[in-house]
């Protein structure tokens, strides 16, 4: 497949070009997503090719505007709802968890509500504690809907494709830094299938499963390591919910080590939820206990040495290493 | 105006109706007594001319969300009263096949989008369902029945903006019984008229007296056809009065009891049989529609008492839609 490098916004905005060319029932709902094309661009220049009343800019509503996606999804419609900064999604609360993941099953399988729910994870930036979570552990945790965070521009418009042809409410989160990270994508169109993981690095000693931004730590730990002869295999479960937990199984019965990456909060995150779901699969298979790598259980602060202290960075992620092997590991140092 | 213009033939449909819900509302209470009911069920005895009214205003297209107090809803929108009542006992022919229960009848091939138990939960539903259904070019009305409760939460300023700033095909309907469960409205908002509220919108606002049938269908089918015409949104406010206590389960009584006197002589039911009988309906005829509103009732429950419980399995099912990732039950 010929590739080209280019931005996961870039990445994401093809998807949704490409989706409403393909098929009209799929419209955009957001705050500043038409004219302005977004505030991170993900939706550049749909206004300007579909018209303003399949890309609409809203007002400051983000409960109305999800509802909105849930009645429009429960007519035929596809509606993809963009919240500016996933924070604002407790404002939307009601209308995902007990509207959009619960509206199918309430009615007996009457009805179907194929909605995406996206937006920025915008932590990093010293945007303070109400534009930085990670909150993906609760959209886990409530039974209906599909949960996804991509790493990569690939995996992000491939997803973002799937989302909106899927039957299911989704609910997406996309790490902001990484939305001006490049990377290949094919220049064909293609689909990442849901609920299916990517080994994004093969290797024997430890299993790292990265969130997001967390794949991209644990390759660059995975690069640093190899020079002292340890060998991680980075898994990318790309969805949370469902969870590929065969891919991680398989990889932890061949290492007995695992470690997982996560910028969410550690107290019921969704590290945990991956760690417990190796405890039922593959306790037998451990040689250590597993190590979780995530923010620490505060609101993520507004300056730079304090942002940095609290979420996940590369020598946490050596750390965890040295932590399940600690006879063959003396790494410590960036 | 001439209000049996039509003739009677044309009003007794909707005395049918009205019959119905009073019947099955009542039946519902008696299994709720007898513990046949889960939970709760919240009657909507003495507002049915809402209900009935408004609905009788809609086509076959349309499409309406209800509450928690929902059945008159799904019964004036021409659900059948067994499978529903089928759904209350929990038993696998109800609408739900006993996943929602009272509180989460849906059936969209009678374009009932679904009741909420979410007060305030499904005005953007009806914003979305209304403008999703004119990109879709289906030419459809969505109903958003609601109470005045409701009107005090956040969601239905948010709602009403909306969908006035989309010109969306969407009716509000309050339905005003005076009494948000245990607290009356006139305590928990300022304004005479929760109508009023249609002023920030820039959108029409009209109350009605909720316990007359015809008057409630003539400002509903003004709002639909404005609705149709691509005008937008109005809000119905139709003013009744709940005549039973909030729940099944919450009976604990709020009323005065002159108040309750004093609505009863209201009752929407003897106001239209009063139009009726001085248009020269016999007593006769009258008792008849009686009679089959409660034959109608009890062979809704003796088949809902028939129907089997779901069996246990059916409890993993339905949480996704088909999907490749999905097949297998995957649910997590």
């Amino acid at each position: 497949m010929k590739t080209r490098e280019i931005t996961m916004a870039a990445a994401l905005n093809e998807a949704l070009h490409e989706e409403m060319a393909r098929d009209e029932s799929v419209f955009m709902i957001g705050e500043d997503i038409g004219r302005n094309g977004g505030l991170f661009k993900v939706s550049d220049g749909l206004q300007k090719r579909f018209g303003a009343a399949r890309v609409v800019d809203s007002p400051i509503s983000e409960a109305a505007i999800s509802g909105a996606g849930v009645g429009a999804a429960l007519v035929g419609c596809r509606p993809v709802v963009e919240l500016q900064h996933f924070d604002f999604v407790t404002l939307a609360m009601d209308q995902i968890v007990n509207h959009a993941a619960k509206w199918r099953y309430m009615s007996g399988g009457n009805v179907r509500v194929p909605l995406v729910i996206r937006g920025p994870v915008a932590n990093g930036v010293g945007l303070a504690a109400q534009h930085s979570q990670s909150l993906e552990s609760w959209f886990v945790h409530v039974p209906g809907l599909v949960v996804i965070m991509p790493s990569n521009p690939y995996d992000a418009k491939g997803l973002l494709k799937a989302a909106i042809r899927d039957d299911n409410p989704v609910l997406m989160m996309e790490k902001r830094l990484l939305y001006t990270k490049s990377g290949p994508v094919p220049e064909e169109e293609y689909i990442v299938p849901i609920g299916v993981a990517d080994v994004k690095r093969t290797g024997s000693d430890v299993t790292v499963v990265g969130i997001s931004q967390g794949v991209n730590l644990a390759l660059q730990a995975a690069r640093q390591l190899e020079r002292e002869g340890v060998d991680l295999e980075v898994i990318d479960p790309r969805t949370l919910k469902p969870l590929d937990i065969d891919t991680i199984t398989d990889s932890v019965r061949k290492t007995g080590r695992l470690v997982v990456v996560s910028e969410g909060a550690r107290a019921g995150g969704f590290a945990s939820e991956v760690v417990a779901r190796v405890l039922d699969t593959a306790y037998d298979a451990l040689k250590a206990a597993p190590v979780r790598v995530t923010a620490a259980d505060t609101p993520i602060p507004y300056a730079a040495p304090l942002e940095r202290a609290v979420l996940p960075g590369l020598q946490d992620v050596l750390t965890a290493i040295t932590a399940v092997m600690p006879n063959k590991t003396k790494v410590g140092s960036v | 105006m001439n209000r049996v213009a039509n003739g009677v033939d044309e009003l007794l449909p909707l005395l049918d109706q009205m019959l119905v819900i009073r019947a099955f509302e009542k039946r519902v209470v008696e299994l709720f007594d007898q513990k046949l009911v889960r939970g709760s069920a919240h009657p909507y005895i003495g507002m049915e001319a809402i209900a009935v009214g408004i609905c009788a205003a809609l086509g076959e297209n349309d499409y309406i969300t209800s509450t928690h107090r929902g059945h008159g809803h799904c019964l004036a929108r021409g659900l059948e009263p067994g499978r529903m009542m089928a759904e209350i006992l929990g038993r696998e022919a109800g609408y739900c096949r006993g996943k929602g229960g009272s509180m989460h009848i849906t059936a969209m091939e009678h374009g009932m989008l679904g009741a909420d138990g979410i007060v305030g939960g499904s005005h953007g539903i009806a914003v979305g369902a209304a403008y999703g259904s004119v990109l879709l070019g289906q030419d459809s009305v969505v109903v958003c029945f609601f109470g005045d409760g409701a009107a005090n939460e956040g969601s239905f300023h948010e709602a009403l903006n909306l969908a006035s700033v989309l010109s969306a095909p969407v009716i509000f309907v309050c339905e005003n019984n005076q009494w948000a469960l245990s607290t009356p409205t006139r305590s928990t908002m300022r304004v005479e008229n929760i109508s009023d509220r249609a002023v920030s919108y820039a959108i029409p606002g009209v109350s009605v007296d909720g316990n007359d049938v015809l008057a409630v269908r003539e400002v509903a089918a003004e709002a639909v056809s404005r609705a149709r015409r691509g005008e937008g949104p109005t809000l119905i406010e139709a003013k009744s009065y709940r005549m039973s206590p909030h729940s099944a389960f919450a009976t604990g009584e709020t009323s005065t009891p002159e108040e309750l006197a004093e609505w009863s002589l209201k009752d929407p039911i003897n106001r239209l049989v009063d139009i009726l009988r001085a248009s020269g309906v016999e007593e006769d005829r009258i008792r008849k529609h009686n009679e089959n509103a409660a034959s109608l009732i009890e062979a809704a429950t003796e088949f809902a008492l028939e129907a089997s419980p779901p069996p246990a399995e059916q409890a993993i099912h339905d949480v996704y839609a088909p999907a490749d990732w999905a097949r297998e039950g995957r649910l997590s």
